[in-house]
């Protein structure tokens, strides 16, 4: 999956606030104070705004990962030097956008083995998010998770 | 009816014990009835009464209870060919459901009568279970299945039906209504068009047979499909009306027990129908509710019914004027009490799990008809579909519901 990014495209990568401004902690004390299912799906879809769009010239069929109703694309960038990921993961589906930014918010700018170690459905237990996904929507987060998750094992330098 | 029941929503609502919970902490309200029926106590009744009492195998034993079960198992069947208009009982036969129903068709009929350069016309409205099995055997037989196109308010385009009809023309599979939509379609009169070809007709009446009344005869189709769960009664059960004269030119699709009328390793000979098609011990317990869900239904005027669901969809329709964005799937004017819609800046998937959170049970999704959401340029809708166990007042607070969803997701 060599990808040809333009410098518009690796600053998206580069100026995503998800990883980097917006930090799992910082989720965490939010979903801390937030008691109802109405303000946690709120700040979930706000969350999902923050990140970047997947530009439409890489909403391209290999990217799309499958399992999901909604349509879901996963790109990424390796910086070899630090050995970290940079992930962009976009959907037409707004809760699904919101789901996929905690997923960047936990992957975002973390080496390979962390990303690929990363036990997702622990965090998502913690968040009492899990409880509130479908098994259709539940499935396509897994699949979205294990996409990453896999290319982030096979970047690993053997 | 002699013993007639008045219609009354809330008496009828005390009928369905899983209308009454909590879901979320929000009074459920289901509006998935396109998908699968709920079941009235009677239903459940009826079944728990089967196995407590009169549980055996039919058509075999000699025995008492083989006699009683066998004896209310056939009366259903009796009681299905008044439901869709049959002249007699031999002309149903039992299946899993409209799918299992319509792969039968396709696969005796079909398989045996269709030659390569052949055309099996299918609308665009079609669940999948009624364009697969015909996908199946064109590949088999060398048939081709050709689409018929569906016009923007999500009817079948007559014109253009009117042009694919041909001497090559041997199967028009449609539904009598679209689940996806709602339209209800004018099957008669495309009847009639497709035995002026000399086809042999299909009719798909998963999404009809809980709205509206049938009439075998009257419609003149050859075969004539449902499922007893979307009337009301059990999952895996349902039913195919079939001519006599077809049924006994073709041949049996599955090889059992209780199909053949003698074997030995010369030779094999077919039971009569309907039994030639009906390999296996059946779902008794599943036809005897079945039995009751139609006489559940019986009960009523079953005008009154649908009167009472017609007038949930227009309060939708009405409603849904109020809802910047939203976009109506399926406009015909002859449909059943189905609300398809997308709405501007949100995704169906959306939608459907911030109205799970407040109670509300739709399915948001394809609905089985991927072809139709392609011809309407969208990844699904949410379908809300209506039953008359439905309130106008679950259906204004569905509206409220709805924008609030809307409002977060934007
Ligand atoms: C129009 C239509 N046809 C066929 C089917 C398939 O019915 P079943 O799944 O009961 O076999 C359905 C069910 O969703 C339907 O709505």
């Amino acid at each position: 999956m060599a990808l040809p990014y333009s410098e518009q495209d690796l600053a998206l990568f580069r100026d995503n606030p998800l990883g980097s401004h917006t930090t799992l902690d910082d989720i965490r004390e939010n979903f801390d104070f937030l008691d109802d299912w109405e303000s946690r799906y709120s700040y979930v879809i706000d969350l999902g705004k923050q990140a970047p769009r997947i530009p439409e010239a890489h909403r391209t069929d290999d990217h799309l990962v499958h399992g999901c109703q909604s349509q879901v694309w996963f790109i990424y960038h390796l910086d070899a030097g630090k050995g970290t990921l940079q992930v962009l993961v976009d959907s037409d589906a707004v809760i699904v956008r919101g789901l996929a930014a905690v997923v960047m918010t936990a992957f975002n700018n973390q080496p390979l083995a962390h990303i690929a170690r990363f036990d997702m459905e622990a965090l998502f237990a913690e968040l009492d998010l899990v409880r509130h996904l479908s098994p259709t929507r539940g499935n396509g987060l897994r699949a979205m998770v294990k996409r990453i998750q896999a290319t982030a094992a096979a970047l690993l330098p053997a | 009816m002699s013993t007639q029941r008045i219609f009354d929503v809330a008496s009828v609502r005390q009928d369905f014990p899983i209308l009454h919970q909590s879901v979320h902490g929000k009074p459920l309200v289901y509006f998935d009835n396109a998908a699968t029926a709920q079941k009235p106590m009677a239903v459940l009744a009826a079944m728990q009464a089967y196995y407590e009492s009169i549980n055996s195998n039919v058509h075999r034993g000699a025995h008492t209870l083989s006699d009683t079960a066998t004896a209310a198992f056939e009366n259903v069947r009796q009681q299905v060919a008044r439901f869709l208009g049959a002249r007699e009982a031999a002309e149903i036969i039992w299946v899993r459901g409209t799918t299992e129903a319509i792969n039968l068709v396709a696969q005796s009929y079909g398989r045996s009568q269709l030659k390569p350069g052949d055309e099996i016309l299918v609308s665009q409205l079609e669940h999948h279970s009624n364009i697969v099995p015909w996908q199946m055997v064109a590949a088999q037989t060398g048939a081709s299945v050709i689409p018929i196109p569906v016009n923007a308010q999500g009817e079948i385009d007559q014109t253009a039906y009117a042009g694919l009809l041909s001497p090559r023309t041997r199967i028009l599979a449609v539904n009598h209504v679209s689940n996806a939509l709602g339209t209800i379609n004018p099957v008669k009169a495309m009847i009639a068009q497709a035995k002026a070809v000399g086809a042999i007709t299909v009719i798909d009446g998963a999404q009809a047979t809980p709205h509206v009344t049938v009439d075998v005869q009257d419609l003149d189709c050859d075969f004539y499909a449902f499922s007893g769960h979307k009337v009301y009664g059990p999952t895996g059960i349902g039913a195919l009306y079939g001519r006599r004269a077809i049924l006994e030119a073709i041949p049996p699709w599955q090889g059992g027990g209780e199909m053949i009328e003698r074997v030995s390793f010369e030779g094999t000979t077919f039971n009569h129908i309907p039994h030639k098609f009906e390999a296996g011990t059946p779902a008794i317990a599943e036809v005897i509710g079945l039995g009751a869900a139609l006489d559940y239904l019986q009960a009523f005027n079953t005008t009154d019914l649908h009167r009472h669901e017609q007038a949930l969809l227009r309060r939708a329709v009405e409603l849904s004027e109020g809802i910047e964005g939203f976009q109506a799937i399926g406009t015909a004017a002859n449909k059943v009490s189905v609300c398809s819609f997308v709405v501007e800046g949100t995704h169906p998937s959306d939608l459907g799990t911030l109205l799970d959170h407040q109670g509300f049970a739709v399915r948001t999704g394809h609905h089985c008809t991927q072809p139709l959401m392609a011809r309407f340029g969208v990844p699904g809708t949410v379908r809300a579909s209506f039953s008359f166990y439905n309130t106008l007042e679950e259906v204004d607070r569905f509206f409220v519901a709805l924008d609030k969803c809307i409002r977060m997701c934007r």
